[in-house]
Parts: C-alpha cells; structure tokens; sequence
C-alpha cells in the first residue's frame, strides 16, 4: 500500500522559473513590435491603430479622452455585465448539459434520438446564431445569454458523454446485479464515474462562455465588453477598443482560471481520498 | 447453510455476439451448449482464453439472454440479472469510489435494507475475511489480493442461493493466488453454497472442483465432465497423491482431444 495520502505539494516562486521569463520575453516583444508598427512603419493601416503607450495612458487615466478607464464606474458597469452573462450561461450550461450528457451515455434511445442532432448543431459557430437568437427571444439578455450559452453547453454535454462512455460495463453489470434500482446507478455508478471527466468539462465551457460572449453582445447588447468594443469602433475611439479586448481576455481567463483551480482542487482531494493518482 | 438450491441447468444454449458492422456474419460463441450444475456443489467450467467462458457467465447471471436453448435455475427460467445469482467479475467491480464497506453495503442498500441494518452483517463478513481493519479504504488502496476478498463479501452479504466466479483469481501472483485458493476452497466448504467456478487453469480445477465441466473452443460446448473424487476438506497436500495424477491425466487427455477436434 503506498502511502498515498500525504501529497508533497511544493510551492513554486514564478521569478525563479525559466518559463515565467520566456512568458514575460514574449509579452515584451509583442508590445515593442506592436509600438513598432504604429510609430515607426509607414503602413497606413498599422498607423491608424493606438500605440500601447496611449493605451495603458488611457487606461489608467483619472481623465481618460473617451470616457473609460479604471478610474470611470462605466468601466465596471461592462464587466459587471459580462461577467454576468458569462456566468449564467455557463450555470445554464451545467444544468442542462450535465444531465443531458448523462442520458446520453446511459440510455441507448436518449443517445440514438440526441446525438446525430447534436452533431449537427455543434459545428455552428456563436456568431451565426445571433439572428437566431434576436428573432427568438422576447428581449436583448436572452439572447446575448443564449448565444454564449451554446458552445458552453455542446462542451458540458459532450464531457458527461464521455466520461460516462468510459466508465466500466462490469460497473453497471455488478450493480445491476445486486438489485441497483436506476436511482442507485445514476447517484453511485454514473455522476461518481463520470466526475473527472464533468470537471475539464467545466473548464472547457467556462473558456467556451467568455468566447462566444463576445458575439452576442457586439450585436444586440447596450453593455458589456463586447458592447464596448463595437461601440467604441463605431464612434473612432480606437484606444478603448484595445482596452476593452484586454479587459475581455483578463477577466475571461481569470474566470477560466478560478474554475481549473476549484476543479482541480476538488480532483486532487478526490484522488487523495480514493487513494489514486500520483 | 447447504441447503439444495442455486441448480442450473442449460440446454442447447446458442450465443452469438453481432459483428462490428451490420454486414459482418455473427460470430457464434456458444453453440449447443448443455450442462447441468448441481446444487450445493462448486462446478468448475474450464476452457482456454476466449472460448466463451465469460460469455456462459453473463447468461448465468442474467445480464444475457440465449439466442436460443433453455436456461433454468431450480427449474425456473433465468429472465434477468438478481441477487439469487452473484457474479464475481474476472476484472475487479469493485466502485474505486466507495469505501470497502460501501461497497459492501450497496447490495442490501439498494434491495431496500438500511444502512444500520446491513452493517452489522457487512462487517462480520469483512472481519471473517481479514479486512476488519481495511474496511474504510478505497479500493485502490488494497492488495489485489485483499481486493477479491472484499468481492467475495459484497457477493455473500447477499445471500446468493450461487456464486458464478468468472476466473477470480486471474492475475494475482503465484503466491497470492494459492493462498486464496486455499481461503476460498475453506470458505465453500464451510457453507457448501452452489457454486460456477470459472477458471482456465487445470491445477486450481483440479484442487477445488467437486466436477469439471470442459469445454471446447468456440464456438463452444461442455464436451467432458470430469467428477473430481479427491476427499474433502482438501490441503495442498493432495495435489501430490496419485488419484490427483490420473485425474490431471484424464483432464489433459480431453484438453487435448478437443485441440484436435478443433484443427479438423
Ligand atoms: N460484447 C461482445 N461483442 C462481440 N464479441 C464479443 C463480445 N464479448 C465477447 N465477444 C467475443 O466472444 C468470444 C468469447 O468471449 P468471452 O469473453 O466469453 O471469452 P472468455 O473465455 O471469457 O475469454 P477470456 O479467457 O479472455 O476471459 C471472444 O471471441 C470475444 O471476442
Ligand atoms: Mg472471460
């Protein structure tokens, strides 16, 4: 038996990691390429986009030309909502794709009658979905929901489908065995088995939410930071497009980033306890 | 405690799995397979890898239905999986994400038992089988050894009027796989509970069976029936004597004859 119960868990300085430097080497470039190319080519096209000096001088401006920056509630007031519509797309997802996904992979007729449907459906991108959406729904919030909702969804689906695909034929064999009633197989067996694969399912919608967000609200919503983003493109306030798309990708992969670390936690305390993994 | 239920008895039993595709011929496992597996004694079915021995396991236990034949158990047809007949799977069934005891438990838990009611039963089964101190643990935290004991448990704690074991002891090492063959052999007969003892081993046929049924490769058929007449309680120590040596010849002869049977 090995002792499987005492985990050594390392604490790692990122200054002392090679990786972090490379990382901070590839930020930097990019910045000084990009400064680059605004000042100092004579590509029209490159000139007419803001330099990252202006940027981050917009940004963290008390005063700020055009209206956002840390310093103005409007900017909160677009995260606020995105954040949001994020977060109940992705709880939706979760709703409904976990048990779908679970159906799925446990009945056969679920499967037959989902699936080719299913299939079908998952290739459509977000953003051919917004007319949809828009003639579906009464109001601007469920669509901009709705839209971010899908590909979230067709990802929490899917995982559930997998994971419970691979959980052990003699599993359901013993249990059917031992007078396991439906309700047993779905609590005991299923969720149980599944877990580890519902948890990257996790991951992948949350990541899948802030991508899709985006879509939805350049074109129906009047907040958020895809809002933002457009509106900012259509009255030529080029600085706070960039701040906008770098304040999507902050929060979206800090979000992305809470949820692998809750997931993987929980997956690290279950392996522990079952007395697995590492 | 010995009394006579947990008969199988089949007759002409076809299987066959369908192939892969919807044009792939279904290749046939069992074909007239007949047997009769007396109550109260510990039958063993041997065949080499991938004759069907599963497959006759899953039609025991109910999880499969025949193509064709009869299938009676004390006279009765077998229409499902049920706790009257347990299965003890080749590869371990027990849930990695249950504790032992739970795993025990989940037998009379899910036929309606309370938690409170079941366990002292549980743990005397537990403690009889060495894993008292265990019964808090994972699975993956035991011993392979340890880990089929605790199958044993979750199968007995039922009350199973027969055990169908689908070669239980199939990768354990040398040392291990005696010594529960010996733990096992004590255990049945102890309880003399009817009994598929599963297995392509002649040695562990040979020191536990009360009667070997043999059976040919696939698409297969019980094709020799051996009644082992070594006297009970056996030791080790009777895999040595000379009734031993001509009943593993008797066994090797039949093994082999099927062989040639199958290259003609
Ligand atoms: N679900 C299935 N679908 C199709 N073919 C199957 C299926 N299960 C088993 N088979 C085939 O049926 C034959 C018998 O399989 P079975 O598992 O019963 O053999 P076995 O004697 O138990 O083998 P082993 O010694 O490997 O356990 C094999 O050729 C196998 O490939
Ligand atoms: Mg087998």
């Amino acid at each position: 038996m090995a002792d499987a119960t005492t985990p050594t868990i390392t604490r790692r300085n990122p200054f002392a990691n090679e990786g972090f430097w490379l990382a901070m080497l590839g930020l930097g470039s990019f910045l000084l390429l990009w400064y680059a190319a605004v000042k100092w080519t004579p590509i029209q096209a490159f000139n007419r986009l803001p330099d990252p000096l202006t940027v981050v001088r917009e940004w963290l401006s008390p005063t700020p030309s055009y209206g956002i920056s840390i310093f103005t509630a409007d900017y909160y007031v677009h995260i606020l909502y995105s954040t949001y519509r994020a977060l109940a797309a992705f709880t939706l997802a979760i709703l409904l794709g976990v048990p779908l996904g679970i159906f799925m992979g446990w009945k056969r007729s679920v499967h037959q009658y989902a699936y080719s449907l299913f299939s079908l459906l998952r290739p459509v991108p977000p953003l051919a979905w917004v007319p949809i959406a828009i003639l579906l729904f009464p109001g601007v919030e469920p669509a901009v929901i709705f839209v971010t909702f899908l590909v979230a969804f067709f990802a929490m689906t899917m995982n559930t489908y997998v994971g419970v695909k691979a959980i052990p034929e003699d599993y359901f064999r013993a249990s059917a065995c031992l007078g396991g009633t439906n309700t047993d197989i779905l609590w005991d067996v299923i969720i149980p088995g599944a877990m580890p694969s519902i948890f990257t399912g996790l991951q992948i919608a949350m990541g899948a939410a802030w991508f899709s967000l985006a879509a939805g609200e350049m074109i129906a919503a009047q907040y958020g930071l895809g809002f933002l983003i457009w509106e900012s493109y259509n009255l030529i306030q080029y600085p706070t497009i960039i701040i906008g798309m770098a304040t999507l990708g902050l929060v979206g992969y800090l979000s992305s980033a809470a949820v692998r670390m809750v997931g993987n936690r929980l997956m690290a305390w279950r392996e522990q306890r079952l007395g697995t993994g590492g | 405690m010995g009394d006579t239920t947990g008969e199988f008895v089949g007759t002409g039993l076809y299987k066959s799995y369908a192939g892969a595709g919807a044009d792939t011929p279904a290749a046939p496992v069992l074909a007239d397979c007949s047997f009769h597996f007396e109550a109260g004694k510990l039958n063993v079915v041997m065949g080499t890898s991938g004759c069907g021995k599963s497959t006759l396991a899953y039609l025991l236990a109910g999880y499969q239905t025949p193509d064709r034949g009869t299938l009676l158990i004390d006279g009765e047809p077998v229409t499902g999986a049920g706790s009257d007949r347990l299965l003890v799977f080749q590869e371990t069934a027990l849930w990695p994400w249950m504790t032992v005891e739970e795993n025990v438990l989940f037998g009379p838990v899910s036929r309606g038992q309370s938690r409170q009611s079941a366990r002292p039963k549980a743990n005397a089964l537990l403690d009889r089988f060495g894993l008292a101190d265990f019964k808090d643990k994972y699975p993956s935290q035991l011993s392979g050894g340890m880990m089929r004991r605790a199958e044993l448990a979750q199968a007995l704690v039922n009350n199973p009027k027969v055990m169908i074991l689908d070669e239980p002891f199939r990768g354990l090492d040398v040392m291990t796989r005696e010594l529960m063959q010996e733990y096992y052999l004590k255990l049945f007969e102890d309880t003399r509970l009817s009994t598929v003892f599963i297995t392509a081993e002649l040695e562990e046929a040979l020191f536990l069976a009360d009667r070997i049924y043999i059976m040919s490769d696939a698409p297969s058929r019980i094709v020799k029936i051996i009644d082992v007449d070594l006297p009970r309680p056996r030791e080790i120590s009777c895999t040595a004597t000379r009734r031993y040596a001509e009943l593993e010849q008797e066994a090797l002869t039949a093994l082999y004859e099927g062989r040639e049977l199958e290259a003609l």
